[in-house]
């Protein structure tokens, strides 16, 4: 058994990790977060012509053809260094989507979407609750959509949207949308994560074509989703880990009565409690990506189970590493908040834990025999 | 990334498996299955009886003490195959359970410290089965804090003789020799002031009494010494060494891959199925399916770490301190798990009777021993203290005993309370 990755992926693990040491700092991930881009285009170029961002995308698109192990520890230092970069829209959704369900035409696009020189996002959601079939107002008829989407993961930037529609004939299928054709309307929204920005599409009479067949629009998403969440779930314990770090290296700088807070059991306990957490979703996240890479048929529980942990992970090395800071972990200026507001968009980005605990347990349900 | 065995791995698992298919004792694997948590349970044979049986079958045909050198009755294989036998056999590894302290600590601290003569005498002795050892470190006043203990040796000619009381050891009434921690100088710092021993557990003047329980067994026992002479060749590195000697046993416990120890939640996913709510089966319901949820990911989460370290052991790599959360997450889910079960179970939850309870109070069982799996070979917290300085690298606590004779630190006697 080998269930590690080899030396080859840990070098290239490592040649990621220099390079978002170097090119995105965290005053490039500060920088979205003050300013009005979605996103750092400069990184974003950057990490194109770098080919790390299509590790798993097969030559014949444009891509590299290593595979997806490659791209779950590319995911993992992006989501190290809090990338501001439109991920899981682009490269773990539309890419994947575009990939499994696109025609030869379509499937001529994903040569720009592995370079980078192009963005194409999901718009799924409409209103508040789960997103369910009958949450999903937005309709195509005579090849145009008309309906309203938000929030939109990148929705200012992207190139294209795949979006989820009611079809003439009654089912719901995915379309896809050139975002610059007449009749599309974007507006920007305030989200809790600045460093990844949303938007509000609206599409009056939009010229659309199908992707994938009709009625399929749902089992093409979640088929996709499991494939994304495995992705996210890396970006996840990335950032976890970071925040883990950050908060130990800050317990044993801070002094309090004449000791370094680290000192203290209630500390330590605490962060030997993320470190536990981040190794349970680091165990599963591992399990994800070789039912990824292999295209296993218990990627739908392998998925969910790193999509859960890592979610959970995520968010208690995010929360704990602002309460291990005391008050500078509330200010702007530290940059716990940072791992906060991302810990919490990614929990969000492809349905909430509790979406996700749910299709776990489909998944691992005894069948009747 | 793969699962797949290396032609070596192969070979070994093959042959291991063969043989088991021919030996292994299959009419006690119905108990055996159903044995439960943490301790050997058998109706229908003496368990210490089938224990000895099947681990000298096992030293005879070259399956014993698999990691051990074969000059000390063992089989001198690598890490990986140590795992791989295990996978190997199953539910028959439950009948080692006597054996897993002399095993896991005392051999090797035998095999790191005694003469070799002793180590050419006692290791294949314990390898065949045909003794059984026990732990005698903690006492009434020093569990976590075990360099606090106070049983005394005292120097007279060739023996030592000594006296006090240890506590919880398991298996003390079945095992043959004993590995005692003893002090041997109170008026030095209290780390150097311990000598390790091994004795012989039918020396006079050893008495044994079982605690029982609050789950209503007696695994564990009382220890107690009065004027008992140990020679002084059963003792294990130098006057003054023992906190060092105790050391090597610590580490060889860590030595044993976590991740294979139960938590409860194959049953608890099982029960789900069949116990009803108001909304129809367990698992159909959203209050119990997000509760599942949480318990899978970490049942999930150990058994692929534990597939990681054995990947490690594989490389060559040793197992270190991040082994611990094995027990840690374990123990913890194993009480939440308890406790969940009898939930659904509605009021019957509360049936510990077997022949009415659901499951055959499975769960009820798993609740009453569950809190002993978070305190025995290192505590919870003990566990955390550990994690947090050795692998995160923070500081030790800072401590009150520190820089003091050991008959100088304070004790609840002697300010007052």
């Amino acid at each position: 058994m080998q269930f590690d990755f080899s030396d080859e992926q840990k070098a290239l693990r490592d040649d990621v990790r220099r390079f978002l040491d170097k090119s995105c700092p965290i005053p490039v991930v500060r920088a979205v977060a003050d300013g009005e881009a979605g996103h750092s285009a400069d990184l974003w170029r950057a990490i194109g012509e770098s080919g790390f961002l299509a590790a798993a995308l097969p030559e014949a698109h444009g891509g590299v053809g290593a595979g997806y192990l490659e791209l779950c520890l590319v995911a993992q230092e992006l989501g190290r260094s809090i990338a501001p970069l439109p991920t899981v829209s682009s490269v773990y959704q539309a890419t994947e989507l575009l990939l499994m369900a696109g025609s030869d035409a379509q499937k001529s696009l994903l040569p720009r979407l592995a370079a980078a020189q192009a963005i194409g996002t999901v718009a799924l959601a409409e209103r508040p609750g789960e997103t369910t079939a009958a949450a999903i107002g937005a309709r195509v008829a005579g090849g145009r959509l008309t309906g309203t989407k938000l929030p939109v993961a990148d929705g200012m930037a992207a190139d294209l949207a795949i979006v989820l529609a009611q079809d003439e004939a009654g089912g719901q299928s995915l379309f896809l949308a050139d975002l610059a054709a007449p009749g599309v309307a974007r507006e920007p929204v305030k989200t809790i994560d600045p460093t990844r920005k949303h938007a509000i599409l609206r599409f009056e009479g939009v010229p659309v074509e199908p992707l994938g067949a009709p009625g399929e629009g749902w089992a093409l998403l979640n088929r996709v989703r499991d494939r994304a969440a495995v992705l996210a779930a890396f970006e996840q314990i990335g950032g976890a880990e970071a925040a883990l770090f950050m908060a130990r290296d800050y317990a044993l700088g801070r002094f309090a009565f004449g000791r370094p807070i680290g000192s203290f059991q209630a500390i330590k306990h605490m962060l030997a409690d993320m470190y536990v957490s981040l190794e349970l979703a680091r165990s599963n996240c591992y399990y994800g990506a070789w039912a990824l890479s292999v295209d296993s048929d218990r990627l739908p529980a392998a998925a969910a189970s790193a999509r859960v942990a890592a979610t959970q992970a995520y968010q208690l090395c995010a929360a704990n590493t602002i309460q291990v800071h005391g008050g500078m972990g509330f200010t702007w200026e530290f940059d716990c908040h940072l791992h906060y507001r991302r810990s919490n968009y990614l929990a969000l980005a492809l349905g909430g834990p509790s979406l996700w605990e749910s299709r776990l347990i489909d998944a691992i349900r005894p069948q009747a025999a | 990334m793969n699962f797949d065995d290396t032609p070596q791995e192969a070979a070994f698992r093959a042959r291991a498996a063969e043989w088991i298919a021919n030996n292994a004792p299959f009419e006690l694997g119905p108990e055996l299955d159903v044995s439960g948590f943490g301790h050997l349970h058998l109706d229908s044979i003496d368990r210490i009886a089938a224990a000895k049986a099947w681990q000298k079958k096992k030293y005879d045909a070259g399956w014993a003490a698999l990691r051990w050198p074969t000059d000390y009755g063992g089989a001198g294989a690598s890490p990986i195959e140590q795992v791989i036998w295990a996978e190997e056999e199953g539910v028959f590894g439950k009948l080692s359970g006597p054996f897993n302290i002399g095993f896991g600590m005392c051999g090797p601290t035998v095999m790191a410290w005694a003469s070799e003569e002793q180590k050419r005498h006692l290791l294949p002795r314990l390898a065949a089965g045909e003794d059984i050892w026990c732990q005698l470190f903690s006492e009434p006043v020093a569990g976590s804090d075990l360099a606090g203990i106070r049983t005394r040796a005292v120097r007279d000619g060739d023996d030592w003789i000594v006296n006090g009381q240890k506590i919880w050891t398991s298996g003390a009434r079945d095992a043959d020799w004993g590995l005692l921690i003893t002090r041997t100088d109170s008026t030095v710092l209290k780390h150097r002031g311990l000598t390790m021993f091994f004795l012989d557990m039918t020396s006079p003047g050893v008495e044994i009494r079982p605690i029982w329980q609050m789950n209503e067994e007696s695994v564990f026992n009382e220890v107690y010494f009065t004027d008992v002479r140990i020679p002084d060749a059963q003792r294990l590195g130098d006057v003054g060494q023992g906190w060092t000697v105790a050391l090597t046993t610590l580490m060889n416990e860590r030595m044993s891959i976590g991740g294979s120890m139960p938590t409860g939640f194959p049953q608890l996913l099982e029960l789900c199925t069949r116990i009803e709510t108001e909304n129809g089966p367990a698992i159909d319901d959203p209050r119990v399916r997000s509760r599942l949820a949480q318990f899978a990911v970490r049942a999930t989460g150990l058994q692929y770490s534990a597939f990681r370290s054995i990947s490690a052991l594989s490389r060559g790599e040793q197992p270190g301190p991040e082994n611990s959360i094995g027990k840690l997450v374990a123990g913890a889910m194993m009480q939440d798990i308890a406790r969940f079960a009898l939930d659904l179970e509605g009021e019957a939850g509360l049936l510990q009777d077997k022949d009415i309870a659901p499951d055959r109070a499975r769960f009820q069982e798993m609740l009453l021993r569950s809190p002993a799996t978070r305190i025995e070979g290192g505590s919870d917290e003990v566990l955390r203290n550990i994690i947090a300085e050795r692998v995160l690298g923070l500081p030790a606590d800072i401590r009150a005993d520190k820089d003091i004779p050991f008959d100088q630190i304070p004790t609840a006697a002697s300010v007052g309370r």
